[in-house]
């Protein structure tokens, strides 16, 4: 299908066939300007409509403010418009002509944690903000501290509200070294720096002319242009099996095909695979989508597998190449964020979410928990609760087939399930 | 584009495909909500894509308020009979006849709120743990707080402030006895993406949707179009006017917006330029500031 897109595109020479798909997630906290910060980039992108802007005219008015209050746009619950914050992720969408744009966008209060780790897990890049009058606060550890843990492979810190602070080019650079010294504490490679105010609209979608100190560009001309193509992992191959086709119709007695999504590697037609858990090889014979053939897929692309053999194979296993398999094992080292009023129960018993498999796990160990105010380990107090995170190891059911998160974010995580209300306690990224 | 790497509409349709295999994976009785509109065209496409070369291996499920442009009916049959789906009806009229519905009064009056009944009652007469909706976030500000998989009590309801934290792609399906799922494959995707999408696959879509002469009034600044059970006020007056509908749904609350759009290259054009949403024409959400917000506590999807 790949090829007739391509043709496609080249007879139509439309340009926005080729648009690339960028997600990223905002953090800051309470009252650093987030939600006015994405309702500016909606509105000076254009993202907003005429039925919308005039709704938020109306509020703003109503509720006394003297200006048109971007934030508005983003509130989407009456609680949240009532008491004027954010409570649960809320996603918005816009498009340039180069991307289109998912935003995950998180509250920023200490007990919504969960919110940012869940905006944070499918994110590109994470847009922190800080208050330039108030600079780097615990909370932006945090936020930092998520990113990195949950490896967002990029950060843009905007250091918002300059013009509370007269444009002042120190206040910015002190911020600046603040951040990047506690930083260097964490795994982030890729970290940008852009003074903006969101509320004048300085350095969001249009260059500042109050700040002639900054040459660097805007957010928008790096959510733009920042190289995202390489934040799969297209080497180790893994295609965990999520659901097997067996149409027994008359055009198609024999087909056994195996859905899935691709999460790591390059598969082609006629590679030699292995099948894990049980160590059968195979060939591929065919890369299926609806009526096409394809030459290879990769990650994030759902198709259909089919092999030259007649192996056993069902949801759960997973499909690799012959000479390059993931970890099988059930004991299990991970970080973990908790998301549940009632702690983590060191000899508790979970189920366990992995890829397409299902298991069930014993809490064998507590480690430590991470004090994310001086990123310390705690190995006193190992009480894992709401919001907290720290290092656990698991004894699973059955052997999990996996690889360290920080080589493949999709067969790296899990998610632990309470099994008496069913609720997801916690997000695991393996060791 | 890069080598290993797919454009926007290719990356949603993965997603989506994902998401619609793991509902046909992690419950029993899953159902898929059509409407005729286009986004459930789209996502009835992608579940196609999903499993061939076998069936879809779920019903579709329409809730009809007996209010329809008559074209979106000839469409779902010749629709079900090609891909020979199965096809579920449930109907708003049996629940007014019963005396479980009371029908709305006045010139407003629309069915759309009696979907709610309708549509939880067939869940419950055909025990599905799962309604797959081609609701998407963009459409609405209650609605860009979804997951793809809602959790909903027995009662069908919707609690926004407690709803499960979604990570990766690993989605939490388990839940008790009585309780079901409400999952939105397409929750990614924006009105110009369905457009796009449309084009690229060259999907076949109502011709409600191009351009066409037809009997319509205005009221509030939204032109409807005129069907025997539409009451008219006074100072309303029927013309004919060049229109096509921007969203499908009951035909009392669904505005038609004066277009000569032929084609979906010029659909796609006057959806890039257009400056209101596309339900801005859709009077059920003009009720109140959390109108949808407070159907979908209810059970609305």
């Amino acid at each position: 299908m790949a090829k007739e897109i391509k043709n496609y595109t080249e007879e139509k020479k439309s340009g926005y066939l080729n648009m690339e798909l960028l997600r990223f997630t905002t953090a800051g906290s309470v009252d650093d300007g987030k939600s006015t910060l994405i309702g500016r980039l909606l509105y000076d992108s254009k993202a907003i409509f005429q039925d919308q802007m005039e709704a938020i005219e109306i509020a703003s008015e109503r509720k006394g403010d003297e200006e048109v209050n971007l934030a508005l746009l983003t509130d989407g619950l009456r609680a949240e418009r009532e008491q004027g914050i954010t409570i649960d992720v809320a996603y918005r969408y816009f498009a340039t002509p180069k991307r289109k744009f998912i935003i995950a966008d998180t509250p920023g209060h200490i007990q919504y944690t969960r919110n940012m780790v869940t905006g944070a897990s499918t994110a590109n890049v994470a847009v922190i903000l800080i208050d330039a009058r108030n600079g780097v606060l615990e909370q932006t550890i945090r936020h930092a501290y998520i990113a990195s843990l949950l490896q967002i492979p990029h950060i843009i810190v905007c250091v918002n509200k300059m013009d509370l602070v007269d444009y002042n080019k120190e206040n910015f650079e002190n911020i600046r070294n603040d951040f990047n010294k506690f930083s260097a504490k964490l795994n982030v490679k890729d970290v940008r720096f852009v003074p903006v105010s969101a509320k004048v609209g300085d350095n969001i979608v249009d260059r500042s002319e109050n700040m002639d100190w900054y040459n660097g560009p805007t957010l928008l001309y790096l959510l733009e242009n920042i190289h995202i193509s390489n934040d799969y992992n297209f080497v180790d191959c893994r295609f965990p099996v999520q659901y097997v086709i067996r149409p027994q119709s008359k055009e198609f007695p024999d087909y056994r095909g195996y859905a899935g999504r691709v999460a790591g590697g390059v598969f082609k037609i006629n590679d030699k695979v292995k099948i894990l858990p049980s160590g059968f090889t195979s060939v591929i014979k065919s890369i299926d989508t609806m009526g096409e053939s394809l030459e290879e897929a990769f990650p994030p692309q759902s198709v259909t597998i089919t092999l030259k053999d007649d192996i056993d194979i069902s949801r759960g296993d997973m499909i690799v190449r012959a000479t390059n398999g993931p970890n099988i094992g059930q004991d299990i080292d991970l970080m973990v964020c908790w998301f549940n009023e009632k702690p983590l129960q060191l000899k508790g018993k979970y189920a366990v979410k992995h890829t397409t498999k299902d298991v069930r796990c014993m809490v064998t160990e507590i480690k430590y928990k991470v004090n994310i105010n001086n990123l310390e380990n705690n190995t006193e107090d190992k009480t894992i609760g709401l919001n907290d995170i720290g290092r656990i190891s698991i004894r699973t059911t059955k052997p999990l087939l996996y690889d360290s998160y920080r080589k493949n974010r999709i067969t790296g995580s899990i998610i632990l399930i309470d099994e008496a209300t069913n609720e997801t306690v916690a997000a695991g990224m393996i060791l | 584009m890069e080598k290993n790497h797919i454009n926007h509409l290719l990356e949603l349709e993965a997603e989506s495909i994902y998401v619609i295999r793991e509902v046909a994976s992690q419950f029993e009785h899953p159902t898929m909500l059509f409407s005729g509109g286009k986004d459930s065209i789209v996502m009835f496409h992608l579940a196609r894509k999903a499993f061939w070369p076998a069936k879809v291996p779920f019903p579709l499920l329409h809730i009809d308020t007996g209010h329809n442009f008559k074209e979106t009916i000839e469409f779902r049959d010749n629709l079900v009979k090609k891909t020979e789906a199965k096809l579920i009806v449930g109907y708003v009229q049996d629940a007014i006849d019963s005396g479980k519905s009371i029908e709305e009064k006045g010139v407003n009056a629309s069915r759309n709120i009696l979907q709610t009944t309708t549509l939880l009652d067939s869940i419950e007469k055909n025990k599905f743990d799962a309604a797959m909706g081609g609701a998407r976030r963009d459409e609405e500000k209650a609605r860009a707080k979804e997951r793809f998989f809602s959790h909903r009590d027995e009662f069908g309801q919707w609690d926004p402030k407690n709803q499960r934290p979604e990570l990766w792609n690993i989605f939490n399906g388990k839940k008790n006895m009585g309780e079901h799922f409400r999952v939105f494959p397409i929750s990614n995707w924006t009105e110009m993406d369905i457009w796009q999408y449309i084009l690229m696959e060259n999907i076949e879509i109502p011709k409600l949707y191009f351009t066409h002469k037809r009997e319509v009034f205005n009221r509030d600044g939204i032109w409807l179009a005129n069907a025997p059970f539409m009451q008219l006020k006074k100072d309303e007056q029927i013309e004919v006017r060049d229109v096509r509908c921007r969203t499908i749904g009951d035909i009392t609350c669904t505005g038609v917006t004066l277009s000569k759009a032929n084609t979906l290259e010029d659909i796609i054009q006057e959806v890039a330029a257009t400056r209101t949403t596309e339900r801005g024409g859709r009077a059920d959400d003009k009720r109140s500031e959390a109108a949808m917000e407070d159907r979908k506590k209810e059970g609305y999807f």
